[in-house]
């Protein structure tokens, strides 16, 4: 018989507590994937975010330290920068965590170009908290905060953060994926590998925003959900690469 | 070692390198900024990293991190920037880990001044960030103290591992005084820092750092196991210094640099004839409690003399409970009393002495 699918030791064997439909079970998969595929779980040290990836920790099968909200890229600069260059250093944030209270954190550390690789997942809600207004809830949603739906005149507009930080000199990679269907989860796939591999190859800071649902504040199912995040996120969040400043660049 | 003339914030930074601390993250206000530019002079001179952060919420936050990696580390802040590292500060003690945190404390609340004040007492040894619990805080009053009181800082942050404040003020910051750097032999060995998470190279299972427990009960003996850690350096950890004390009938308490100013005080009033020495804390937290219990059936009275509006006079008075009457005399705003007021103050107190 040929084995064609195993977990990956990227993971720890441990029931996640996501809710059912919920793609952040789907994001630490690729991650645990890639951290395996390029042989450095036993050089990594992760950084739990605050949100509903808190307890990331119980999962990632590497080293983890848990940051307060929004400060994990604070966190991992700290530790990467005594590591020796070999060691790698990631965070995993929601966007509530990382483009809210943790603005300042990620943009400087982008700007310093940090060599660390950060996993955005966007879901545009705050999940743990009960669905209420992120900076990346799209005009008209209805969250908990924003009941008649997010108004422009009074909230705001949704923050592209990739493109924003792709904007930064010292970015080496920047790529927007989404995990609503197969052939994007794969694409998703490469993309957190490129990023992991280029830390590895010390080419600089590396960002994977992760178009990801929320069936239980959305309110729909979780086959509605992939189809929300198709119809709705994907135009105002165009996937694709936002920056590359390829290997041969700056590598040391 | 030759003695070398040097300004406060640069022997703090000095005696931190020579602690063996080779990594620092901070972000510049006045009076602490020297500190800031020495160790970015200084560190990559010793093989180490300085790195200036975004703000000092980020600073705190990059210790959290490189303390989690294991190595020594250090910031330093003045009062508004010491109130944004709070939320840090309370992660490191929910986490477990050790660094050494520098407060230059200058004139609030708000933006206040950049003048020299001791209005952060509260702040630092009651907690100030949230949750149960307490951080050692170091309180010298010399530039020589300084160096010994930055080392004990490294040295009980790894012990227990534990946050540790150093707490001085825009005088103590911007003096300049002549130190030796002398090292001290702490003759027990440092525990072996195999919690860090530093990727685990083969060397079993992956270890986290966090402060995060879920289940109530789990949390609740997290915090006993705190707590008791806390009863540990109460016990073991307690600085106190004392001036003319054994003969005192009335006694100044006074901490940091206006200690020095008091002495004056009780020089003179000693000379009209006033039985009064001085008990300076050393250790804000733990507090000498002792040192007043051991007082209690001899002491008149005391005296807290502080740059703030009366913040350790409160622990004082637990101190003293009641035993004898404590009397406050504060300059709030940046001002520094004079040994004239305090005399005055002295005067007040034990003056009906004389007569
Ligand atoms: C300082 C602070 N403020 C607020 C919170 C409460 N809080 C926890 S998670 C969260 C939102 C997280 O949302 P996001 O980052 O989008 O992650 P998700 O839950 O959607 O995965 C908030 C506001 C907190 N833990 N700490
Ligand atoms: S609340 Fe939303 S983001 Fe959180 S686990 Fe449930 S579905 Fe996922």
């Amino acid at each position: 018989m040929k084995l064609v699918f195993q977990r990956t030791v990227g993971l720890q064997e441990k029931e996640t507590h996501y809710c059912p439909g919920c793609t952040h079970g789907i994001i630490h998969r690729l991650v645990g994937e890639a951290l395996e595929e390029l042989d450095i779980l036993e050089d990594t040290v992760g950084v739990a975010s605050v949100g509903c990836s808190v307890l990331s920790y119980e999962y990632f099968n590497c080293d983890m330290t848990q940051a307060a909200h929004g400060r994990a890229p604070a966190v991992a600069t700290g530790i990467k920068r005594v590591l020796p260059n070999n060691r790698i250093v990631f965070t995993y944030q929601g966007d509530g965590d990382l483009a809210s209270i943790g603005m300042a954190e990620i943009i400087h550390a982008a700007a310093r170009g940090e060599h660390i690789t950060v996993i955005f997942v966007n879901n545009a809600t705050y999940g743990m908290t009960g669905g209420q207004m992120a900076p990346t809830t799209l005009i008209g949603q209805k969250t908990a905060t924003t009941p008649l739906g997010r108004n422009e005149q009074t909230q705001g507009a949704p923050i592209r953060v990739s493109e924003m930080l792709a904007t930064l000199d010292s970015v080496a990679y920047i790529e927007r994926v989404s995990t609503h269907n197969i052939a994007n989860i794969l694409k998703a796939k490469k993309a957190i590998k490129k990023a992991f591999r280029y830390q590895k190859e010390q080419v600089g800071f590396s960002f994977v925003e992760v178009l990801s649902t929320c069936p239980t504040n959305w309110g729909l199912d979780p086959e509605e959900s992939l189809q929300w995040v198709e119809d709705n996120m994907v135009p105002y969040y165009p996937l694709g690469v936002k920056k590359d400043r390829g290997v041969t660049t700056n590598v040391t | 070692m030759a003695k070398v003339l040097m300004k406060g914030n640069e022997v703090i930074a000095e005696a931190a390198i020579q602690s063996g601390c080779k990594y620092f993250f901070g972000y510049p206000i006045t009076p602490q900024s020297e500190l800031v530019a020495y160790m970015a002079k200084r560190l990559p001179e010793v093989d180490g990293l300085f790195l200036q952060a975004e703000s000092e919420i980020a600073a705190i936050n990059m210790v959290y991190g490189a303390a989690s990696a294991g190595v020594r580390v250090m910031t330093s802040s003045s009062s508004p920037g010491f109130s944004l590292k709070q939320e840090g500060i309370s992660f490191l003690a929910g986490a477990e880990l050790p660094a050494v945190l520098v407060n230059i404390a200058r004139g609030g609340p708000g933006l206040g001044n950049i003048q020299p004040a001791q209005s952060d007492y509260f702040q630092v040894t009651k907690g100030g960030g949230h949750g149960d619990y307490y951080t050692p805080v170091l309180a010298p009053s010399t530039l020589q103290e300084v160096v010994e009181l930055t080392q004990v800082a490294f040295y009980l942050a790894d012990k227990y591992r534990t946050p540790v404040i150093l707490l001085g003020d825009g005088m103590l910051g911007q003096m300049m005084e002549p130190v030796e750097f002398a090292s001290i032999d702490f003759t027990e060995a440092f525990p072996k820092k195999d919690w860090a998470t530093t990727g685990t190279r083969g060397d079993g299972p992956p270890r986290v750092i966090s402060s995060l427990e879920l289940n109530d009960v789990n949390l609740e003996n997290h915090n006993k196991k705190l707590q008791a850690k806390y009863s540990e350096i109460k016990c073991q950890e307690v600085r106190v210094d004392s001036y003319l004390a054994d003969d005192a009938d009335y006694f100044v308490v006074a901490y940091g640099t206006v200690s020095r100013i008091a002495k004056n005080a009780i020089d003179a009033a000693r000379q009209k004839g006033i039985k009064i020495g001085m008990i300076r804390p050393i250790t804000l937290w733990p507090f000498p409690e002792q040192a007043f219990i051991e007082r209690k059936d001899k002491a008149k009275g005391y005296l807290v003399v502080e740059m703030s509006a009366g913040q350790m006079v409160e622990d004082v008075r637990l101190a003293v409970n009641g035993t004898a009457p404590v009397t406050f005399f504060g300059r709030t705003g940046g001002v520094i009393p004079s040994h004239l007021e305090i005399y005055d103050a002295i005067m007040n107190v034990a003056g009906g002495e004389l007569v």
